[in-house]
């Protein structure tokens, strides 16, 4: 009887640890990382033209600055948007979980779009939200990827322009198409633009304003990942994702 | 509209009405001069799309849109749409006007074409903002452009001044002619530059004048226009520049200065040959004049960094040197035509020739 109970514990071990590994070896991980710059980005310069208008010059004391250039003390640069492509150097695609992934948010507040670096999934819906006192229009602008025989751009994702009055409802799209830099631009307010990208996958992140970001639960494998900058381009790099979270990090320079 | 009547007896002219006639025509070209005004504010201030319907407002009729809300762009957006029917009616009016009393043949189609070009202007404003096309934008500035050119030589041609020269009949060298006609239509090329350029909304593609960007041609390599976009802070919503608008750009002043140097030869040669008291010769100073004005209007839009009232005076002495070179041509032409002298007669306003068909 005693015999009997160890072997029975011995392949129950046995059973445990096979599934245990079995788990590890198909376990996603996290690319994390920092981003750093070096070099000294151009001023950045007031929004003056917001500080002339009668409504949205009354929200700020002092005229707030662009920001394409979000860098810490240390050369930390924020609103990096980094992503995977498989280790060919394809876009990922057919990978997307948009769909039921929660909606993501651009509000236009104090006459600024929030947040000016923005991602999501394709078919994720997007809400904006107009938080100001007075109209905007959002006036999204695609990528041209052709023409029609008439001379029609035909663009990457269908193109928007929607007016949106003061607390009115919310407006909600969806992509289809992966795309960088997608532009939502106001055009009653021009200092007013944002640029989102669109990925048929949820492996993306933004950087921080402390340079850091967190890509999660990447699948095990070799991919290229990749860092875009809206004013400083690309870089990549070769990752192996197995069974542990792997550190990969960039350096922009200005030049 | 009725045109094809054209003839006028003799009782039915009256002088008073003539001038009427010329006095609205000078009317609607300086309200379409003012609605180019509008439109470059429009494109100088990235508000073309701040209205996104068309013919309607955020859903308002256009006429009924509440004033509290012309914020922003919107208010140089819906107030352009607002001038342009009035210049549109006015457009109208004028057609109709000249179809009724003129009795030149021409004249009455020059209403018509009036007419039907101030009607496409306005479906093409409408379509570029719809369709979201650019491209329709550089049309539609080009179109624009042409149009106040045919408002201004209607006003002239139904004025005293045009029967005046007609019967100087004091030829001017063809040479001279053809110089000019050619120097207007550089203009012309450049006009549609300088619309392609706007219609691309992306600020400044060269940032610096005299040189570009340090040097004399500036580099166009993939690498350093990354460079280019990298360095320069946008205020506004414009585009990223390309290698193709940096080249416009270039294309652009190498035009300004070859328009220069022709609009210079033209005024010498209309000093020699046909003397400082002859109105061509004085027209072609102010020419000249105006040329000079545009190119410092020119760089001081680069050195302004594109301010939007610099830019839109950029557009607007543009369309005055355009028009300047074909009233120029069209005077010169029309002094110089070998008619028989009773039908020199009918370049008169309101053909007093009957039988000028």
């Amino acid at each position: 009887m005693i015999n009997f109970l160890a072997t029975v514990n011995v392949f129950s071990s046995a059973l445990l640890i096979g599934v245990l590994t079995a788990t590890s070896l198909s376990r996603a991980a996290d690319i994390i990382g920092a981003i750093t710059l070096t070099g000294t980005p151009p001023a950045e310069i007031p929004y003056t033209q917001l500080m002339e208008d009668s409504t949205c010059g009354q929200m700020y004391d002092t005229a707030p600055t662009t920001h394409f250039y979000v860098v810490g003390k240390n050369g930390e640069l924020g609103d990096v948007t980094v992503y995977l492509k498989d280790a060919s150097g394809n876009d990922i695609t057919g990978k997307s979980t948009g769909a039921s992934a929660p909606a993501v948010v651009l509000d236009q507040k104090g006459c600024l779009y929030t947040p000016q670096i923005l991602a999501f999934q394709t078919g994720q819906t997007l809400t904006i939200r107009n938080s100001d006192q007075c109209i905007h229009n959002v006036d999204v602008v695609s990528k041209v990827i052709g023409h029609t025989p008439e001379g029609k751009p035909i663009t990457q994702n269908t193109q928007h322009n929607d007016g949106q009055m003061p607390g009115g409802a919310d407006l909600h799209y969806t992509f289809d198409k992966p795309e960088m830099f997608l532009k939502f631009q106001c055009d009653v307010h021009p200092w007013m633009f944002a640029w989102a990208s669109v990925f048929d996958n949820p492996y993306f992140a933004i950087s921080g304003a402390d340079g850091k970001f967190v890509i999660k639960n990447v699948p095990p494998g070799k991919y290229t990942l990749v860092a875009a900058h809206r004013k400083l381009g690309e870089q990549t790099q070769t990752v192996e994702v197995a069974d542990k979270d792997v550190t990969e990090n960039f350096t922009f320079a200005v030049k | 509209m009725k045109c094809g009547r054209n003839e006028m007896n003799e009782s039915t002219i009256n002088r008073p009405g003539a001038r009427a006639l010329h006095w609205f025509a000078v009317l609607t070209a300086v309200a379409t001069f003012l609605l180019l005004g509008a439109g470059g504010l429009v494109t100088s201030h990235e508000a073309g799309m701040s209205v996104p319907d068309w013919p309607n407002s955020y859903g308002y009729n256009m006429f009924l849109f509440p004033p509290s809300q012309w914020m922003g762009g919107i208010f140089y957006e819906h107030t352009h749409r607002l001038w342009a029917t009035v210049v549109g009616l006015m457009t109208t009016i004028l057609a109709v006007w000249l179809c009724w009393k003129d009795a030149r043949r021409w004249m009455k189609w020059l209403g018509v074409l009036a007419f039907l070009l101030v009607v496409a202007q306005g479906v093409l404003g409408g379509l570029r903002v719809v369709l979201k096309m650019d491209n329709l934008g550089a049309i539609h500035g080009v179109v624009g452009q042409t149009f106040f050119a045919l408002m201004c030589a209607i006003a002239l041609f139904t004025g005293g001044f045009w029967r005046a020269i007609s019967e100087q009949k004091l030829n001017v060298p063809g040479p001279l002619r053809t110089m000019v006609l050619m120097t207007t239509i550089l203009i012309f090329c450049q006009l549609i530059l300088g619309s392609t350029m706007r219609a691309q909304h992306a600020g400044l593609s060269i940032n610096t004048f005299p040189s570009a960007y340090g040097k004399i041609w500036p580099d166009t390599r993939p690498e350093a226009i990354a460079r280019y976009n990298a360095q320069r802070i946008e205020v506004t919503n414009v585009n990223d520049i390309t290698a193709f608008q940096v080249i416009l750009q270039m294309v652009h002043r190498i035009f300004a200065l070859g328009i220069l140097i022709s609009v210079i030869l033209c005024a010498v040669q209309a000093w020699r040959l046909l003397g400082i008291r002859d109105t061509l010769t004085k027209f072609a100073f102010f020419w000249l004049g105006l040329i000079t004005v545009q190119i410092g209007l020119g760089a001081a839009t680069i050195w302004s960094n594109k301010a939007a009232d610099v830019a839109t005076a950029h557009v607007l002495v543009g369309a005055l040197s355009l028009v300047t070179g074909a009233l120029w041509c069209i005077i010169a032409f029309g002094r110089s035509a070998r008619v028989p002298a009773a039908q020199t007669e009918a370049f008169g306003a309101f053909g007093t020739l009957a039988g000028n068909k």
